[in-house]
């Protein structure tokens, strides 16, 4: 606790949670005292409580947290797939909590995702190019274009038509599957890309790989990209800037190195000690 | 051995890529496949059968013999040819009567399962009501009060009755459709409703719809015969309830005139199970887990492998013979090794 007082000076604490530098620039999307509650037999549980986080343009913002701490919840509510309890959510200044229809489809041209599980993210009974050609409409490109808005979308994933147009989801890899998905996502030419624990469930060459495509992706297009993990280390790779979530709120937030490399927040610290390295080794402690 | 990253056309041209050796269908889906088709058989012979069903072949009730196999019924019309006749038009009554209740089913189930909420409440509570209702009694209502009644209207007519449960099975599993991910990724794809029900709901859950249809036809040309056994069957057609009907009218059973009866009630029986027997099995077919005959399957792909085991090492002798390599010897003995291990 003594540490958390004297860090006071830098950074601004309130109740419990802790916020180092505040974001500067312009914020692309934003979300304010977001919660979600579910009604459950008994009662309710209250999934994201009061949540309030600003995504600068052009960076990547990692939300943190360990497994039923609302991150996918708050991810669902970002992408306007579920409705809010209660708060706002902004994108470039326009309250968009309550778009539907032709303004939320026109919504999802600005903003898109990238899902957890590689395999379920597809309907198994389409190949790719017709996943691909669905979204032709949403893009709003003509049709002598299309053709080259895919390879170019492929391309940015490192995959050819050939290789992925005509095969069906079980005749990919699981990271084959996931930058698929990615070029999807990127068919819209989207600002914001949502990516919610979507390295998860590959395997750990495959997972660097997809961190790369997306670090590319934010390099190269100028994308934001909203990374929600459960893998500090992970976060650490790729993220601008972290928030840490806990029991539906947000705990600790500021750029990288201040949260990973000086955490004050004691959920922070419990995750970071959490994170298996080369140096500890179960083997070498017992 | 292959090696592990093998392209796939290496796979395509092996023994395997056969794929009706993958499905393995039971002996349950034979017989079943069999009942079903004897009875459509029967349904078509009648286009070619040599006497037509309203033809007077004899009078009241003529015992088998005389090249009639069944013999006459109380018109005197030759029961094989009123049989075949009866038959399909039990079986199209059936057809049509499935389609229609599967088709509403479906619409009303997938609706209310993906989109929830208080649209759900409303088409369930409308199903409910329909489900409380005695379909029979509802069949019989209806019937009375067409002016004419045809086999195509009695067809609807079942169709419109029968169509409640259907709607609820399906509402449980578009339900479950719809919490999946790749809805998600439809929806964010700017796919509209109608094309997410019929593009990311319906396939998953066409199995079971396919299931569903199967039952509905079996149990529309079992409403059809009591119907039809009530006097309510279609005017001037025949069919599987109106032959039991006249039967009855005309004191068959009392009579001992068992060909005049007994043939439609056998008809019935084979098609119902038949049909009862083809959705059991059906399930095996798209449910891997409940399939049988896996020993057999197993069997045959390690004779499989021991055959292509032998062909190598035969090969492999071959060569060493051509090319007399002192290390020849060893290669059979490791070719009956794996020969071996494949029917272990």
């Amino acid at each position: 606790m003594e540490q958390i007082t004297t860090a006071e000076a830098a950074g601004d604490r309130t109740d419990d949670m802790f916020s180092h530098s505040v974001v500067t620039g312009e914020a692309v999307l934003a979300c304010e005292n977001v919660t979600k509650e579910f009604s459950v037999a008994g009662g309710k549980v209250v999934a994201v409580d009061d949540v309030s986080l600003q995504f600068p343009a052009g960076s990547v913002l990692a939300v943190v947290g360990e497994s039923g701490s609302g991150k996918s919840t708050l991810a669902r509510m970002l992408l306007r797939l579920m409705p809010v309890t209660s708060g706002t959510i902004t994108f470039r200044d326009q309250d968009v909590t309550r778009l539907h229809g032709g303004h939320l489809r026109g919504y999802w041209r600005e903003v898109q995702a990238v899902f957890q599980d590689p395999f379920a993210s597809f309907n198994q009974f389409f190949t790719v190019g017709s996943l691909l050609r669905r979204s032709l409409h949403l893009a709003e490109v003509p049709k002598d274009e299309a053709d080259d808005l895919i390879e170019q979308c492929l391309g940015y994933v490192d995959l050819t038509p050939d290789q992925a147009m005509g095969k069906f989801p079980h005749q990919l890899s699981g990271g084959q599957r996931q930058r698929v998905m990615i070029a999807r996502a990127l068919m819209m030419k989207p600002t914001v890309l949502l990516a919610d624990e979507a390295t998860s469930m590959l395997d750990a060459t495959l997972r660097v790989n997809v961190l790369n495509v997306l670090h590319d992706l934010k390099h190269d297009l100028g994308l934001t990209v909203l990374f929600i993990t459960h893998d500090i280390g992970q976060a650490c790779y790729l993220a601008d800037r972290v928030a840490v979530m806990e029991h539906g709120r947000v705990v600790e937030r500021g750029t990288t190195e201040e949260v990973i490399f000086d955490p004050h927040g004691d959920y922070t610290k419990r995750l970071l000690a959490d994170v298996p390295d080369l140096k500890g080794s179960l083997k070498r402690s017992a | 051995m292959s090696a592990p990253n093998a392209p796939l056309t290496d796979e395509k041209a092996a023994p395997r890529s056969n794929p009706f050796r993958s499905i393995n269908l039971s002996t349950r889906f034979w017989v079943a496949l069999v009942l079903v088709a004897f009875v459509v058989v029967l349904g078509m012979a009648g286009w070619v059968y040599p006497t037509g069903p309203g033809e007077k072949v004899g009078s009241l009730y003529d015992p088998p013999g005389n090249g009639l196999l069944f013999g006459t019924d109380n018109f005197g019309h030759d029961v094989v040819s009123v049989l075949m006749a009866g038959t399909r038009t039990s079986l199209i009554i059936g057809l049509v009567a499935g389609i229609v209740a599967t088709t509403i089913g479906v619409a009303i189930g997938l609706i209310s399962g993906f989109v929830g909420g208080w649209l759900e409440e409303l088409l369930m509570g409308v199903t409910n009501v329909v489900l409380a209702i005695p379909s029979i009694i509802v069949l019989i209502l209806i019937s009375i009060s067409l002016p004419q009644s045809t086999i195509w209207s009695l067809a609807i007519v079942i169709g419109i009755t029968s169509w409640p449960w259907t709607a609820r099975a399906v509402r449980a599993q578009a339900s479950s459709v719809a919490t999946r991910e790749h809805i998600d990724v439809a929806r964010l794809s700017g796919s509209r409703l109608p094309s997410i029900l019929l593009r990311d709901v319906l396939p998953y859950i066409l199995s079971y719809t396919v299931m569903a249809f199967v039952l509905q036809v079996s149990g529309a040309i079992l409403a059809e015969a009591a119907l039809s056994m009530l006097g309510l069957g279609p005017s001037g057609a025949n069919s599987l309830g109106t032959q039991l009907h006249w039967a009855l009218a005309f004191q068959a059973v009392a009579s001992g005139a068992w060909w005049a009866f007994l043939p439609p009630t056998i008809i019935l029986t084979l098609v119902s199970f038949g049909f009862l027997l083809l959705q059991a099995s059906l399930d095996e077919v798209f449910n891997p887990r409940l399939r049988r005959g896996k020993r057999r399957q197993m069997k045959q792909a390690a004779a499989r492998r021991a055959a292509d085991a032998r062909a190598l090492a035969a090969s492999r002798s071959e060569q060493d013979d051509d090319a007399q390599d002192p290390e020849g010897a060893a290669v059979p003995a490791a070719g009956r090794g794996i020969q071996e291990g494949g029917v272990a």
